[in-house]
This record gives C-alpha cells, sequence and structure tokens, in this order.
C-alpha cells in the first residue's frame, strides 16, 4: 500500500536509541482491490482488477512485438485465400505462348519525363540460338498503363460467386507479369497466390488431424493410465524414432494414382497429420497426470461426474490455450512436409497447384541460371514459416502462466 | 554401468520389433504387388511375359502365404543376415545396397559433428548475450535455415558450388570415381564433394539444437548458485564454464535422439536431390516401384540406424550424468 505523494507519511523523528519505537497507524483508507506491485500488478491496471484468461493472455501476446507482426501477416495471408480470384491479375488456367520464360516488368511511373502512373513496357521477344533462351527486351515506345479495378477475364469466387473484377489488369491487348512467367507463359504471382489456398490450409488441416489425434490419444492415456498409457507410451517411442521422411514417402506412395486431385489432397493431410501426433499427445498425458491429483477434479469425481465430463469440462480447459500454442509450431511443418513430398513427385500432382509444385518446377539447375524468377514462390514459402515460429513462440509465451 | 547398458540394449528389442511390424505394414499396403505391375508394364510393351520364372520368384519368397507368414520369413531372413531380394534390380539386396550404407552412415554423422560444432558456440553465445543484436542475428539466421526449404538450399547451393568453386554438379564424389573401388584419391574426391550435402542438412539441425541449447543455458543461468559464483568474484568466464556448461551439455547429448530422425530425414530428401550415392534415391525408387524388400530393407536400415544413434547418446549420458545411471541400476 503506498501512499499519495501530496500526503507525506512521516512517522516523526526516530526514537531515541534505547527508547521504544512509537506507533504508526497510516491515515490513508485500506483499498483491498487496489493493485499489487509486479507484472500481475500491471495486468490489473489495464482492466480494473479481474482480467479473463484470454485478456492476460492478449495482453502478455502483444508485447511480443515479432509475434504481433507475425500474426497479422497470417491473417492477411489467410484473407487472401477468401479473394484470391479479385486479387490475381490471371486466372489459374490462363496461359500464353507468346510469353513463354518472360521476365519480371518493371513498373514505372515517368514515361519520357512526364508522369503517366504506373504502367509496364511491352516486351519484345528474340530467340538467342546460341543458349536456346528467349531474349525479352523492353520496347521503350509501348506503354502499358496498369488498370485498376477493372473488369478482366470472368471467374467464379471460390468456385461459387461469379464475377470479372479484377484488383490489377494489363493494358488492353497488353500483358502484365509483375513476378515474369513460366514455361507456359503463365503469370507466376497469379500462380503465387492461387497456390497459397492449397499451401496454407493443407498446413492448418494437417495440424487440426494431429491436434484431434493427439487429444483424443493423450486425454484416454493420461486419464486411464494402466495398459493403454504403457502401449501408448511405447508406440511413440517407435513413431519418433523412425525418420519422418522416409515414413512420409512410404505412405504417400500408398496414395493410387488413379485418385482425383481432392482425394490426393485429402490423403496428404492426412499423413502430414497422422505422423505429428505423437508431441500433442505426449504433451496432453502429462498435462492430465498432473491436473488429475488435483483437489477440484476429486470434487468433481465425488460428485458422481463421469470421467468423460471431468475431461472436457475440468481439465481440457486448463491447458488449451497452451496445447493450441504448441499446435500453432507445427503448421510450419507440415507446409514444409507438403513441399517436399510434392517435390519428391510423391505429393500433389497437377491440377492442383501448390508451392510445393510451384517449387517443383522449379527444380532444373538451368532454371536457376537462366530464369531465376521462377524462384519466387520461395518468398511466401519462408515468409509464412518464419511468421509461424514467431507467431507460435509469443503465443506459447502467452499462454503460460509462470511468465 | 555395464548392467545399465544391458538394460537399455535389452529395451532396443521390442521397439525393433514394433518398428518391423509397422515397416512391413507400410510396405504392403499399397494394392497389389510388384509382379503385378511388372507383368502389366510387359504386356503393355507387347512383350512375353516370363510367367515361370515369376510363378518361381513368387513361390520362393512366399507371395501367396497369408500376411503374418510372409512378416516371419522376412524377419527370420533379416535376422540370418538376408534382407530379401530386390526385383528391380535382380539382385539380391544386399548387394545392391552395398556402398551405399556406408556412406550414408558417414554423411549423417559427419553432419551431426557440424550440427554439434556449429550449434554449440551459438547457443552458448545467445544464452551468455541474451536480447543483444548478435542474439537476435544469430536466432533470425537460424531461423532462416529452418524455413528455406532443405531441397531448394540443395539446388542454389550446388549451382554456386559449381559456379564458383567449380565442383561438379551432384554426387558424393567425380563421376570418374562412381563403382570404383575405394582408393585414396576417391577418398579425396568424397571429402572435397561431402561439405555440401552436409551444409544443406544440417542447417534445419543447427538452428532447432542452438535454440534449445540456449533456452537450457538461460535456465540454469537464472539459478541462485550463479549469482553466488558472480558475487563472489568469479570471472563470467569461469562462472558459465564452472556448472551450468556442464548441465547444458548433458542435454545436449540427450538431444541427439530428437535431432538424429530429423538429420536422416534431411539426408534423404537432400541426397535425392543431389544424387548422392546414399540410400536416398533408391529408397525412392523402390518405393515407387512397389520393389518391397529393398524399400522394407531401407525403412528398417534407417530406423536401425536412429535407434542405435539414440542408444549410444543413452550411453554417452549416462557416462556424463550419475543420475541417469542410478536410475537404471534402480531399475
Amino acid at each position: 500500500m503506498t501512499a499519495p505523494t501530496d500526503t507525506p507519511m512521516q512517522p516523526g523523528p526516530l526514537p531515541a536509541p534505547g527508547a521504544a519505537p512509537g506507533h504508526f497507524v497510516s491515515p490513508d483508507p485500506f483499498d483491498p482491490e487496489a493493485e499489487a506491485p509486479g507484472l500481475a500488478g500491471s495486468l490489473g491496471t489495464a482492466v480494473g482488477g479481474q482480467a479473463s484468461q484470454l485478456r492476460i493472455m492478449w495482453i502478455k501476446f502483444r508485447r511480443h512485438r515479432l509475434a504481433l507482426i507475425s500474426a497479422v501477416f497470417l491473417i492477411v495471408m489467410y484473407a487472401t485465400l477468401l479473394i484470391t480470384e479479385f486479387l490475381a491479375p490471371y486466372r489459374l488456367e490462363d496461359h500464353d505462348y507468346t510469353a513463354i520464360y518472360a521476365p519480371p516488368q518493371q513498373v514505372h511511373l515517368f514515361h519520357d519525363g512526364s508522369f503517366v502512373g504506373p504502367f509496364v513496357y511491352g516486351q519484345s521477344v528474340t530467340l538467342d540460338m546460341v543458349r536456346l533462351k528467349r531474349v525479352y527486351a523492353d520496347d521503350r515506345s509501348d506503354v502499358q498503363k496498369i488498370r485498376f479495378f477493372c473488369h478482366g477475364a470472368p471467374y467464379r469466387m471460390l468456385g461459387l460467386i461469379p464475377g470479372d473484377l479484377h484488383l490489377l489488369c494489363p493494358a488492353e491487348g497488353g500483358r502484365f507479369n509483375l513476378l515474369g512467367t513460366d514455361r507456359l507463359g503463365r503469370d507466376i504471382l497469379s500462380r503465387i497466390l492461387y497456390a497459397a489456398r492449397v499451401s496454407l490450409t493443407i498446413g492448418l488441416l494437417g495440424t487440426f488431424v494431429a491436434f484431434s489425434l493427439g487429444i483424443l490419444i493423450g486425454g484416454i492415456a493420461g486419464y486411464r493410465g494402466g495398459w493403454f498409457d504403457v502401449a501408448m507410451q511405447r508406440t511413440i517411442e517407435v513413431i519418433q524414432s523412425i525418420p519422418s521422411i522416409p515414413l512420409w514417402m512410404a505412405l504417400a506412395a500408398i496414395i493410387p494414382l488413379t485418385w482425383s486431385p481432392i482425394f490426393v489432397y485429402l490423403g496428404i493431410t492426412v499423413i502430414l497429420g497422422m505422423l505429428d501426433w505423437t508431441g500433442q499427445a505426449r504433451a496432453v498425458r502429462s498435462k492430465l497426470f498432473s491436473l488429475r491429483e488435483e483437489d477440484y477434479v476429486l470434487a468433481a469425481e465425488l460428485m458422481g461426474a463421469r470421467p468423460r465430463r471431468i475431461i472436457w469440462r475440468h481439465l481440457l480447459p486448463g491447458f488449451m490455450s497452451h496445447l493450441i500454442a504448441s499446435a500453432s509450431l507445427s503448421v510450419p511443418g507440415m507446409i514444409l512436409g507438403e513441399t517436399a513430398l510434392t517435390f519428391l513427385g510423391l505429393g500433389l500432382r497437377p491440377p492442383i497447384t501448390s508451392w510445393g509444385i510451384l517449387l517443383t518446377e522449379a527444380r532444373g539447375i538451368n532454371i536457376i541460371a537462366l530464369y531465376p524468377w521462377l524462384l519466387w514462390p520461395m518468398v511466401p514459402v519462408v515468409l509464412v514459416i518464419l511468421a509461424f515460429n514467431f507467431f507460435g513462440d509469443g503465443l506459447r509465451d502467452a499462454a503460460d502462466p509462470l511468465r | 554401468m555395464l548392467r545399465y547398458i544391458l538394460a537399455r540394449i535389452a529395451m532396443m528389442v521390442p521397439t525393433l520389433f514394433v518398428i518391423s511390424v509397422l515397416v512391413f505394414t507400410i510396405i504392403q499396403l499399397p494394392p497389389g504387388d510388384y509382379f503385378e505391375s511388372y507383368v502389366q508394364e510387359l504386356q503393355m510393351l507387347g512383350e512375353p511375359a516370363d510367367l515361370q520364372e515369376i510363378a518361381l520368384l513368387k513361390e520362393h519368397y512366399h507371395f501367396d502365404d497369408p500376411m503374418p507368414l510372409q512378416y516371419l520369413h522376412w524377419v527370420t531372413g533379416m535376422l540370418h543376415g538376408d534382407f530379401g531380394y530386390s526385383f528391380e534390380y535382380r539382385m539380391p539386396v544386399r548387394e545392391v545396397v552395398g556402398d551405399r550404407l556406408w556412406l550414408t552412415i558417414m554423411v549423417s554423422t559427419v553432419t551431426i559433428v557440424f550440427t554439434w560444432l556449429l550449434a554449440f558456440p551459438i547457443g552458448v553465445y545467445s544464452a551468455t548475450h541474451q536480447y543483444s543484436w548478435g542474439d537476435y542475428g544469430l536466432t533470425l539466421l537460424g531461423l532462416i535455415g529452418l524455413a528455406i526449404p532443405n531441397f531448394m538450399l540443395a539446388i542454389i547451393l550446388m549451382y554456386f558450388a559449381n559456379v564458383w568453386f567449380g565442383l561438379s554438379i551432384g554426387h558424393l564424389m567425380d563421376v570418374k570415381y562412381l563403382n570404383q573401388p575405394m582408393s585414396w584419391d576417391k577418398l579425396h574426391s568424397i571429402l572435397a564433394h561431402l561439405w555440401i550435402p552436409v551444409v544443406i542438412i544440417g542447417t534445419a539441425g543447427t538452428a532447432g539444437m542452438a535454440r534449445r541449447l540456449r533456452a537450457n543455458l538461460l535456465d540454469e543461468l537464472g539459478k541462485q548458485y550463479v549469482t553466488t559464483a558472480r558475487a563472489k568474484g568469479l570471472s563470467p568466464g569461469r562462472v558459465v564454464a564452472k556448472y551450468p556448461l556442464r548441465l547444458a551439455l548433458n542435454f545436449f547429448v540427450a538431444d541427439i535422439g530428437s535431432v538424429l530422425p530429423q538429420i536422416i530425414s534431411g539426408a534423404e530428401i537432400t541426397a535425392i536431390i543431389l544424387s548422392l550415392e546414399t540410400t536416398g534415391p533408391m529408397l525412392i525408387r523402390a518405393l515407387q516401384c512397389q520393389d518391397m524388400y529393398l524399400a522394407g530393407s531401407f525403412l528398417m536400415f534407417l530406423a536401425f540406424l536412429t535407434v542405435i544413434g539414440v542408444l549410444v547418446s543413452d550411453i554417452a549420458l549416462s557416462l556424463l550424468d550419475p543420475r541417469v545411471r542410478l536410475q537404471g541400476r534402480r531399475g
């Protein structure tokens, strides 16, 4: 209890040596709701003394600047998945045989010293017969103004809502490839945007599968104990001792070639999830072991609550936030796993387009030497994985009640 | 000590048994078998299939027996050193695999040593200079290494190694040494090529290991005995080296159990991209054409390598840390 500074609290002069100290009572009113010093105090100030669990997590999370930025970035990335058709200048299936392996076009603002707004120069092609390469050169007389919010190729948003509005379009009869084109003259930027749909959701779905399995199996083992627990522990040890990529490869080889792409997608998701539940199950189990000794669990048991109710109602909420935080750290592994499997030819197959597929098309040595812009899909992969790492770290720190 | 090691080895047996069941199930899961697709392929090409030979092979390898019996044959064969027959290469698996096993072991071992040599100083520096620019920079560098897919790193590094150092692209040795018996020149060539896969595979493991070492060391550094030692006037270097580092070292040895599967995984992918003469490219080929004995033996071998690696790290840990040893004696 500290007193306001304008009423000095002076207990008087020091008593003489040997004399009994005087009796002092602070005249300030006692306020039991007042803040305590330290971290809890500053948290208390923010929300008026009583903060819900979520609220405290949010306040702690906000402090982790990098995690906050990552969270915003990820939200934006996932939001774009809903309006890919609008954002992408071209459709997924659009290709242009006159612009094969065209390099990225630079956006200019000024032409001949006068302002024209964002535009690109048209490109002319010559064949370099020595290196067997198409050489593109800017045609300085051909100014192609980029159009905004324009009506272009018709599409169905998410396969449902018809529309033809695009954020950016090339000039009439022109071309606009901000990140260049690939071997069929397809726009790399548009393909990256469309591929994000598959790559970003596969990480989430895979984690969801792993998460559900982990909670279910870890929950039973942790609460029941006994032989199931022993069996689970051994199984987890075995699964963790097998290197994951060969195991993924073996499982992915099972998926028949005749399956439709959407089933292959689901199959890969399940495979990624099936091997990742072990960490979650272990965490759930050890948490349950410590929590089920608590008095409130005994109380619930005495009141006749059944195990399922105790687990779901009393135990899981206690460490759910922690679990979600650690689950978010396994998303990047899944995204990388998909790219690796696809790269080896065991994962997704065209016409499904994922970041893994795009990187597979950039695998040749000559691509790096001649068409380095095909490596652009690496940028979103690296950024998303970094963001998920920072976000997960921040979330884990925030969910930890001891910090 | 001996008792602990024996107990630890005894524990490996059930683990390996479960792994073998798992591997067998996985390689049997795809519909059909090698011969079916083989005969189909031949028929498509319009060539006559030697059905008699196939029937003989099928009988010899018990293809028509029920699953548990097939499994039994496979496992007992492996225990006798007979790893089965590769139908794709028409040779016993053992001959197909040959040198590849040793090269895989070599690449993995060198990678682990590389990971250690790199992760240890980085982890210690990050922990002792927490929240400094060096700490942030190294953490970021490690994370980027973690975030770039291994195979892309492999391709890019391979390209620049060729442009800058003139190393031949792909393979673990110069092309002229392929299929040659081991010699000093060949060894030299291997060593010159080894660093690319090692760097590629090592990056991901290094980042994770340095991060875990940093967290562990930070926990130790926050303890009271460190404050006491500092208050008594020990130099900062001595304070860290005397106890916290030793405790963190235990963890460092134990951590191999989690790094090894990761390294072997990475080694497989990288090997496929760089077409190294290790098990990776062959494994994927075997999986794709259902050459089940070859694929099964590879999977078994990789798992075995991991189990052995963990065993070695456990034994090393028990030498370092008496607590682990005593626990074993009680059990």
